[in-house]
Order: C-alpha cells, then sequence, then structure tokens
C-alpha cells in the first residue's frame, strides 16, 4: 500500500495552479509573526524562499554551510534561465514550455508540477529585473535572449556566461535586506546534521556551528530543503566541493522518501580528467556546440598515436576523422540533448578511440568555424583572394568574440590553446534529477518538511533541458513555497514556539555527538578523500552514463565493502569543538556512501532507459532507431520514490504513477 | 583629501610663476621681484586667500595622518611577503612618506623665506617710487649659494614630482571623475604636471647657484 | 605523477587568538596540471596520515565564481596571474625548486579563523546595509520589458555586478580597503532604473556600515581593481564617490 499522495489539484492543467491558490488557506499577518520556519540552504531556491517568506513576515532562520549566503553553487551556473515570455514572437507559450520539458524529460515528470513551472517562469523575469539583475539587452534597451539545447524557441534569458550568479545575487540580496531588518536570522558556516520529528511533524533541525564545532538546537514550526543536488557522490562532478547530500540524506533517514535517485545528468562538454589528483571537473558551456565539431579519429592506429603523443590531432587528414554525431543524429548533429552527446562519447572511448593520456576525451574542434567565419569576414571586408592565413586571423577574431571567455578559462586549466589544438572534452556528471519526493505543495512525505530546488525530484523527469534548473529554483522559492507552506501553517497559529529542550531534540543530538564522536575517535589511517574517490569511480564505472544489472550488483557489494572499510579505518584529524574541514567531509561521505547504493538499487529495478538513466540492456536492437535508448511506459511510468528502512540495501519502493493527460508519450528522436 | 589637494595643486601654480621673476638676477628683476613679495604679503585678498591656503596646507597634512592611522589599524598583522610592485605604483604606495617628507620641507622653507619676510629683520631697499620695502630677494640669493641647501631643495622637488604623480589623477578620481573618455587626458596632464612643475621649481635654486 | 618539488611557507594559527607563524612544508610530486588548491590537497593528504593537523583553507566551487577561495600567495591575491581566483591558479605558473609564500587575507574586518580560513561576514553585513532594491517577491510587478536600459548601462551595471565578494581586493590595498568590493554593488544599483529611487540612501548607508566595519580608506592605488579576479574598474569607484557625493551635500 503506497503512501504517496501527490495531491494535484482538480480541474484542467492550466487552472490547477489558480485553482489551488483559491483554496489553499492562508495565515493572517498577525498570526504569521508567531509561525518560525527553517531554511537550509541559501542558493537559488533557499535565498528565494527565505526572502520571501521573511517579507510576508514569518520568522526565517537561513542556514548555509559556505560563509556567506552568496556562494551557494546556483552561482555557477552558466548558460540562461528559461522563461515563457514569448517576446521573441516566435510561437512561445506556457503550454509549449510546459511540452517540451516534459518531453526533455522523456516522460517521466509530473504534468503538474511542470505546467506550474511554465506558468511562473515569466513571473520570475519580471522580479528579477525589478531586483537589479542586469540581464542582457538589445540596442533598443529591452530583453535579450538565446536558445538552447532541445527547443525550437528563443526563451532563454542570460546575464553573459554568469546567469546563476546574477539570479543568485538577486536573491542574495533580497535575502541580506530582511536580514538587515532582522525579518531573517543568518547562520551562515553552518550545517544541518539532521531533522528533528515531534509527533510525525518536522519541528527542527541540529545544526553544527562549523567555525567553533557547537551542536545547535533550532526549533520551528516547518523546515524547507534547499540543499541542491548530490552530483559529489561521483566525487569528480562539476558541482562545488562542498556540495552534499547531508540535509536531503538525513531527512530520508527521518522518513521522507528519495525520488528516483538514479536519475543523474552528465554533461556532455567539460575538461577532461588530468591526472589522479583531480578534485572537480569544470564545465564548458554548451553553447560551444553551436560551433564546434565533435570527432575522433576513425582509426584505431591514430588515435593510439594521439594517445601516446607520437600524433597531434592536427595531423589525422579530415577522411580519417569520424564525427560521430554528425554521422549517427544527422538531423541535430552536434546539437543533440545532453544525455545523448555523453552516451555517444563514451561509446566511442570504450571502443578505443578516445584522445587524451586517459583514453578518455574527444576533440572539440573549431578549425571549420574559424575557416567559415573568417571566409564570411573576408567576404564582408571585400578582401579578394584572402591567403589562408589572413582567413584565420579574421575567424578566430570572430570565434574569440563569441567564446573568448571560455577559450581562455580552457588555456589556463588545460595549459594549451584551443585555437591552434582542438579542444579536448568528456562528459561530467553535471545535475541530479533525483532528490526527496514532494507532492505538489513540495512537502515530502514528513509533514512540515519541504524541499525545493535541486533537492526535490519534482520537476525535470529523467532528463532536464538546459536553463531550466534556475527557472525551478527560483520558481519554487519565490512563487510556490510562499503559497503552499501557508497552507500547512494554518494548523499552526496555536501551536507557539518550539520547545528545543524536548526529549525529540536530545535523542536528534545525541545521535549527530555520537556520529562525530565516532570519527574522532576512530584511530584509522586513510583520510576521507581516499574513500570518497574510490566510491566515486565505482560509481561512475558502474552506475554513471550507461549502467547494467551485472555492474549495478558489483557497485552494491564494492560500495558497501567501502563503508564498512570507511567506518573502520577513517582518519579524521583534530577535535570536534573546533574549526575542522576533515570531520566536515567525513560526515558528507558516509551519507554518499549509502546515497550511492540506493542510487545503484533504483537503477537496477528500472529495467528500461530513459533520460540520463540508460540501461545497456534497454536498448533498440533493430530500426533506424538501433542503439538508442528504450522505454518501457507499460511498466516504467512511475516515479520511484524509496523509503528507508533502517539498512541502506532494503529500502522500500513506493510507486507514484505518472498518468499523461495532456502530452502524448513518444520516443524522443534526434535521428 | 582630494579638494585641499588640488587648491594646494593651484597654488602651486600660481608660487612659481612668481618664483620664476627669480631667474632674473640683474638689479631691476630683483626690484620686480621683492614688489611682488611685498604685494603677495600685503594685499588684502591676496591675504584672504593665504589663510585658506594655510588651512589647506594643515588640513591636508591632518587628514593625511588621520587616515593612514586609520589605515594602518584596518591591517594589524602585515604580510611576510607583500609583492606591492605587482600592482601599484611606488608614489600611490608611498604617498603618506612623500607628503611627510614635503611637510618637513614646508617647515624649512617657510622658515627660511615666510617666516623672515613677515616677522624676520630683513635688510631695507627702495621700490620704483622710492619707498622701503624688505629685500627677500638678497635672502633667497644667499641661501642659494649654499650648495647642500640648493642640492635639498632638488631632492624636495623630486619628492612633490612623485607626490603629484599619484596625488593629481587621484584628485579627480576621489571627486568621482572618471570618464573613458576624460580620464586618460587628466593622467597624461597629472603626469605633465608632475614633471614640469617640481622640474621649473629646481631650476630656480640650481640657476641661482650656478649664477651666484 | 607531477615532478616538481616546491617549499611552501604557510601561515599557521589556531584559531582567531592564537598568533600564528609561518612554517615551512616540503611537496613533492607536484603536477603543473594541478590546481594551486589541488596541490594544497596533495599536502593536506600527506598530513592526515602523518597524523598531523592539515591545513585549513576556504574553498568551494572551484571553478572561480563562488568567491570563497581566498590565499596571498607571494605577495599577490590570488597569486600571480590576472583575472584568476585561486582555484584558478595552475601549477604550471611555478617552477620546480621555487619558494611559496600562503598567507591568509590581512585584513582588522576579516579576522582569521584557522590557519587561511577568515571570516568576511563583514561584506554581508556591508550588503545587509543597502545593497538592494526594496522589492518584495510579487507575481504581479511590471513586465520585464517595461522599463527598457540602454544596452550600455546594462553591460556596465553587469560589469560592476560580477563582483564574487572574494575580497581581494582588501587583501590587496596597502589601506586595507573595501571601496572596491563596495562601490560594485553601489554602482550596479546606480546604473539601473530599478535601483534609482534608493540610490542616495543605499550610496550613505553601504559607506557608514563599510566605515564601522573597520576597513581602511582608498587611496587610489588602483591595486584591488589589478587583483581583482573579476577585474572591476576603478571607474566603479569613482561612481561610487559621485554617488555619496552628491548624496551627502543633498541631505536633509
Amino acid at each position: 500500500m503506497s503512501k504517496l499522495d501527490s495531491k494535484i489539484p482538480p480541474g484542467p492543467i492550466d487552472k490547477k495552479w489558480t485553482y489551488h491558490k483559491g483554496h489553499m488557506r492562508i495565515v493572517a499577518p498577525a498570526n504569521k509573526r508567531r509561525i518560525d520556519v527553517i531554511v537550509v540552504g541559501t542558493g537559488l531556491a533557499g535565498g528565494a524562499a527565505a526572502a520571501s517568506l521573511a517579507e510576508m513576515g514569518y520568522n526565517v532562520k537561513a542556514f548555509c554551510f559556505q560563509d556567506s549566503a552568496r556562494r551557494a553553487h546556483s552561482i555557477a551556473a552558466q548558460g540562461g534561465i528559461n522563461a515563457a515570455k514569448n517576446y521573441q514572437n516566435d510561437g512561445d507559450s506556457t503550454y509549449r514550455l510546459f511540452y517540451d520539458t516534459v518531453k526533455g524529460g522523456d516522460y517521466r515528470a509530473r504534468e503538474a508540477n511542470v505546467h506550474r513551472l511554465a506558468e511562473v517562469s515569466a513571473n520570475i523575469i519580471d522580479q528579477c529585473v525589478a531586483q537589479g539583475v542586469p540581464f542582457a539587452r538589445d540596442y533598443g534597451g529591452l530583453l535579450d535572449n538565446r536558445s538552447f539545447g532541445g527547443v525550437q524557441v528563443s526563451r532563454t534569458f542570460y546575464a553573459r556566461g554568469q546567469t546563476g550568479q546574477q539570479l543568485l545575487l538577486g536573491a542574495y540580496s533580497a535575502l541580506m535586506r530582511q536580514v538587515g531588518k532582522g525579518a531573517v536570522k543568518m547562520y551562515d558556516r553552518h550545517e544541518m546534521l539532521d531533522v528533528v520529528i515531534v509527533d510525525g511533524k518536522a519541528r527542527g533541525i541540529i545544526a553544527r556551528n562549523l567555525i567553533t564545532g557547537e551542536i545547535e538546537r533550532h526549533g520551528a514550526h516547518a523546515v524547507l530543503l534547499c540543499t541542491g543536488g548530490y552530483g559529489n557522490v561521483f566525487f569528480l562532478s562539476t558541482n562545488a566541493m562542498g556540495s552534499n547530500v547531508t540535509a536531503a540524506w538525513k531527512a530520508h533517514k527521518r522518513g521522507a522518501f528519495f525520488g528516483n535517485p538514479c536519475y543523474t545528468q552528465i554533461h556532455p562538454t567539460c575538461i577532461p580528467v588530468s591526472g589522479t589528483h583531480q578534485s572537480k571537473l569544470t564545465l564548458m558551456s554548451e553553447s560551444l556546440r553551436n560551433d564546434g565539431r565533435i570527432w575522433v579519429p576513425a582509426k584505431l592506429e591514430d588515435a593510439k598515436a594521439i594517445r601516446e603523443g607520437k600524433k597531434k590531432g592536427s595531423d589525422i587528414p579530415e577522411a580519417d576523422r569520424d564525427y560521430y554525431l554528425e554521422r549517427r543524429y544527422p538531423a541535430f548533429g552536434n546539437l543533440v540533448p545532453r544525455d545523448v552527446a555523453s552516451r555517444a562519447a563514451k561509446e566511442r572511448c570504450d571502443a578505443g578511440f578516445g584522445v587524451n593520456k586517459t583514453g578518455e576525451a574527444v576533440y572539440l574542434d573549431f578549425s571549420a568555424a574559424i575557416e567559415r567565419y573568417g571566409k564570411l569576414e573576408a567576404n564582408m571586408k571585400k578582401i579578394e583572394n584572402p591567403s589562408k592565413e589572413k582567413i584565420t586571423e579574421l575567424g578566430r577574431a570572430v570565434v574569440s568574440e563569441k567564446y573568448g571567455n571560455l577559450f581562455d578559462m580552457y588555456e589556463n586549466i588545460v595549459g594549451e590553446n584551443p585555437y591552434d589544438h582542438a579542444m579536448k572534452i568528456y562528459p561530467a556528471v553535471h545535475y541530479t534529477m533525483g532528490g526527496l519526493w514532494v507532492d505538489y505543495n513540495l512537502q515530502t512525505t514528513v509533514p512540515g518538511l519541504f524541499a525545493l530546488g535541486e533537492a526535490n525530484f519534482s520537476d525535470h523527469g529523467a532528463n532536464r533541458l538546459g536553463a531550466s534548473a534556475l527557472m525551478q529554483g527560483l520558481a519554487d522559492g519565490y512563487f510556490v513555497i510562499p503559497y503552499t507552506v501557508g497552507d500547512y501553517f494554518a494548523d499552526d497559529i496555536r501551536t507557539g514556539p518550539i520547545d528545543t529542550k524536548r526529549a525529540e531534540f536530545d535523542a536528534a543530538e545525541k545521535e549527530v555527538t555520537d556520529r562525530i564522536n565516532h570519527f574522532i575517535n576512530n584511530k584509522g589511517t586513510k583520510p576521507v578523500d581516499e574513500f570518497h574517490r574510490r566510491l566515486g569511480k565505482v560509481m561512475w564505472d558502474k552506475c554513471g552514463m550507461a549502467r547494467n544489472a551485472q555492474g549495478l550488483q558489483e557497485a552494491i557489494a564494492e560500495i558497501r565493502q567501502i563503508r564498512e572499510e570507511f567506518y573502520r579505518d577513517v582518519r579524521v584529524t583534530g577535535k570536534a569543538n573546533e574549526f575542522n574541514q576533515e570531520l566536515e567531509k567525513a560526515g558528507r561521505v558516509a551519507d554518499f556512501l549509502e546515497l550511492g547504493e540506493l542510487m545503484c538499487i533504483d537503477a537496477l529495478n528500472r529495467n528500461e532507459s530513459c533520460g540520463g538513466h540508460f540501461r545497456e540492456e534497454y536498448s533498440e536492437t533493430e530500426g533506424p532507431q538501433q542503439g538508442e535508448a528504450k522505454r518501457d511506459d507499460a511498466n516504467y511510468a512511475y516515479v520511484a520514490a524509496w523509503e528507508w528502512t533502517g539498512d541502506a540495501g532494503k529500502a522500500n519502493l513506493h510507486k507514484e504513477p505518472l498518468t499523461f493527460e495532456e502530452v502524448k508519450l513518444t520516443q524522443r528522436s534526434y535521428k | 583629501m582630494a579638494l585641499t589637494g588640488l587648491f594646494l595643486v593651484t597654488f602651486l601654480v600660481a608660487h612659481l610663476a612668481g618664483n620664476l621673476q627669480l631667474l632674473d638676477m640683474s638689479p631691476e628683476g630683483q626690484r620686480k621681484f621683492n614688489e611682488y613679495a611685498r604685494f603677495m604679503t600685503t594685499f588684502p585678498l591676496v591675504k584672504a586667500v593665504s589663510y585658506l591656503l594655510y588651512f589647506s596646507i594643515l588640513f591636508h597634512a591632518f587628514d593625511g595622518f588621520l587616515l593612514t592611522i586609520q589605515n594602518r589599524k584596518a591591517r594589524p598583522v602585515k604580510y611576510a611577503k607583500e609583492n606591492a610592485g605587482a600592482n601599484r605604483s611606488w608614489a600611490s604606495n608611498n604617498m603618506a612618506l612623500l607628503g611627510t617628507l614635503i611637510l618637513v620641507f614646508l617647515v624649512i622653507h617657510m622658515k627660511h623665506f615666510w617666516y623672515e619676510m613677515h616677522f624676520g629683520e630683513l635688510p631695507i631697499v627702495k621700490d620704483s617710487q622710492g619707498q622701503e620695502m624688505k629685500d627677500l630677494y638678497t635672502i633667497v640669493a644667499a641661501a642659494f649659494t649654499q650648495l647642500w641647501y640648493v642640492a635639498l631643495y632638488v631632492v624636495m622637488m623630486a619628492v612633490l614630482a612623485f607626490h603629484l604623480l599619484h596625488g593629481f589623477q587621484s584628485a579627480f578620481q576621489s571627486l568621482g571623475i572618471n570618464h573613458a573618455r576624460y580620464t586618460p587626458i587628466i593622467k597624461s596632464v597629472g603626469v605633465f604636471f608632475a614633471v614640469v612643475v617640481p622640474v621649473l621649481f629646481a631650476l630656480i635654486p640650481v640657476w641661482m647657484f650656478v649664477n651666484r | 605523477m607531477g615532478n616538481m618539488k616546491l617549499t611552501l611557507k604557510i601561515w599557521r594559527q589556531n584559531g582567531p587568538n592564537d598568533k600564528g607563524r609561518m612554517e615551512n612544508y616540503p611537496v613533492n610530486d607536484v603536477s603543473e596540471d594541478m590546481s594551486f588548491l589541488e596541490m594544497l590537497d596533495v599536502l593536506n593528504d600527506q598530513l592526515v596520515r602523518e597524523g598531523k593537523d592539515p591545513i585549513a583553507f576556504d574553498h568551494d566551487c572551484r571553478e572561480g565564481i563562488c568567491g570563497m577561495c581566498s590565499l596571498f600567495i607571494n605577495g599577490e591575491a590570488h597569486g600571480p596571474g590576472r583575472g584568476i581566483t585561486t582555484c584558478q591558479l595552475h601549477m604550471r605558473k611555478f617552477k620546480d625548486g621555487d619558494t611559496i609564500y600562503v598567507e591568509p587575507w590581512r585584513s582588522a574586518a576579516f579576522p582569521v579563523i584557522k590557519d587561511l580560513a577568515t571570516n568576511r561576514s563583514a561584506f554581508d553585513r556591508i550588503q545587509a546595509a543597502g545593497g538592494f532594491v526594496s522589492v518584495n517577491t510579487s507575481g504581479n510587478l511590471v513586465d520585464g520589458n517595461a522599463v527598457p536600459i540602454p544596452k550600455d548601462d546594462a553591460d556596465k551595471a553587469f560589469d560592476a555586478a560580477t563582483c564574487i565578494g572574494c575580497g581581494a581586493c582588501v587583501a590587496t590595498c596597502p589601506n586595507g580597503s573595501a571601496m572596491l568590493f563596495t562601490a560594485a554593488k553601489v554602482s550596479q544599483l546606480a546604473l539601473l532604473p530599478q535601483g534609482r529611487p534608493e540610490a542616495k540612501r543605499r550610496a550613505l548607508a553601504m559607506v557608514e556600515q563599510m566605515d564601522k566595519e573597520g576597513f581602511g580608506n582608498c587611496s587610489n592605488t588602483g591595486a584591488c581593481e589589478v587583483e581583482c579576479p573579476k577585474g572591476i574598474s576603478l571607474e566603479h569607484i569613482a561612481r561610487l564617490n559621485r554617488e555619496y557625493l552628491a548624496a551627502s551635500v543633498t541631505k536633509e
């Protein structure tokens, strides 16, 4: 018997949110002052939620582990934010944004949530402009748009290559305004280490002051988790070093179901791993695929020679190059969606055609674009019979203007000039579509515990489209939670302040201090990172871009092995009551070691390929789509929501069936 | 700092214009200089401006001193290694030192000439109308027969040059005047000013020493 | 692995009340592909295995945008190289046998927490004093295109808004001034019509808070502009000066 109630409002899809807003209970201004709310995480979702709730009159406590709310990893998003404004008059609409998102997610998202997201998308832009977010504008002074992968309209708003930064700083400034007014109490350098449940409701958290090591109790009438994704379970990802699953995982262990943990997004254009010292991977904007052509050598011996340093990419004649995306997907070519491009790169490298020392890289080549732009420039400048050098010079200038900052970044990291030598790229973990299961109100299966942004599972199904993560974070924080949480609080106006001296707080705090003391007192020999790296390698090799049943079973066994060793042999230096970064990492890796197993279990359970989840056993074996992902709508059109039962290996599966009333399920084809 | 600094800059121009008369060492030139000196110490409007000048010097020095104290407090622990040359000019990094040197020089300078002119027992000469006036010229000429004194002036003008090199353009920035088109011009004028004015000032003692 | 051997001179300080000192650490096997922070990871790995206290330093995104990493390396904020943060500094900028000084940001307003990590909350308080537009969340604000903004203004506002709040400007300024940080926010919002209604109040309030925090005074050395990883221009400080002067003179 499933306990899942998605609470989707009645009515036609485009009226549900309006209906719901009109029928939810609200809290009167005088009563809002009696309500305390905790917001964990200060990224787009958390920053926006904390600011909005404080504006409404609630007492807000906001927490982040960074030294300032402004540093949440939303800041690193480059490309842009989608909104159905239709400023370009290219036929965009709320419905089309809704449709593209459901299709892009490979039909594994909840229709009602996605439609609401599309509805509020336009408000986000208005809100951000009013806050002083400096979006790109055209010469008429109006907002500019660009197009992004997987859609046919220009609906992406951007601020050069730093859209996430600008949106986050907008939310941060709104948050700081409330901090200045005293409406939000800000706890930076604080890490939430447990959620406290009283009478079945989330009533507070246990947090560690990262500077002093002090364990603190904070009570509230509701707890909002806006703690981002868990891509760092792979050790190497484009996430920040501190990004972690701890808050969400502790909530999971206190009763919140975890939705679709196996859905991870692997971004195709990242700078490849250069050595064993690597601590993180750097994304290169997807926009590079507009002009760059992706290829590997067609001959194995050429690939081998390149790996050994005997040949360079430029030595390979045109005829011996395999532009595999253009070959396999003539209609979309280099602009296929992220999951497809990533898998194709892996397929070539696994077959032995990779081009750097590690064998895990493909070329992203701008020489054709340089030549094409060079000729166009020469024409425009009326240069007759331009020399090859002149064309290259002119073409480089154009490419530099469009992508100069990315090329500089590449050269800085790799130490090779990408104008002279084709860039080398490889896919890397980037985003996690899975997360805490939430209903239409963004409430988890624990009453009073809400999850927003990347921390929840809700809107992107099995694959997220570019420029949609920022949209979801801000939609949840600015325009959804302020309404839905009010409905929950309507029962709490007479509750009074939460007493943190209750036995439930004692118990939760004791569990936290016991965990910490275990690490501090453990007489192990190996640093935390060593276990994290090992876990990451298992996850990447066996639960990464392509998965199969055998590999997943092996991974589960290996993760258990690593976890057992970790608790036995990890060495955490220093003390509990001081600034101790090793201790912080230990707690996070402990949770990744449990989450990793659940991800494998979920991937093993899902006997189909959809979006970012590709099971090698489930691909088209014949016909024009041969080798492509094969979905199984009859058996797997559901959200897998896992319930903790006390053992990482024995989670209980609950299914929320996905019904599609608006969008017809079809196969995604990019041929 | 910026306002008083810019005022002092304009004073430098006026001062230089007057002092360049010293280059004419003929009896006629000497007389003209003494007449000029008398005018500068007696004409009411000039007197009024001179009080503003004294105030500006004192304010500029005092404010600079205060800011320097505050700035030192803002970094209680110094860096073990600091590569100042990588990101700022030597002059901008040493404005307090340069300013202090200039202040010390001013005291010496004013003691020698300003104080003597106002309160000292100077020889008396006749002007073109036959009236008596103080002979500042002779005092100046006598002073610049001493090599160490000339050297002091030359060195101090170099100090002033560096102070101006940063100070001139910095004053505009402090007042909020920064424009893609005009700031490069301001900076060029600043460099020109910082070089030419001290060089001309330094020329006077050297010239007088050579022609003593 | 790598082939460089380096000597690091690193500031160690147990806590805010400890006096602190420079200590020497040899590091071997440094590869030129490593980032500076990855080189410190290697050192810390070694220290933990030896049971010693690893070096505390702040870092997060490791791609030059979060502003969490700091470090004064060989006498410069974020080390040698322009337009980068410490996490973007790669070891190929150094040579085998080099001695490298690593110190925390030095500012009375940024007290050391431990070793190389400092507390930069002063920046948050400056921001909270006025670095915002007073607009509540609302689903029915005016349309984003209702007020056209000249592209040049929007671009300049963006240039100012790219500040990552790392504190390199303070660390590098011989006076420990936070003018570039404060100016970036004041200037961004002063350039946009949405920010104009509060421009005077904002300039006064943010400067007042800045002074209260114990930062030094700007003497226009321009060092901040050179070391700023985002290349924020002194032009913004001039704009702050303009806004502040005008607001001071006209306030009632």
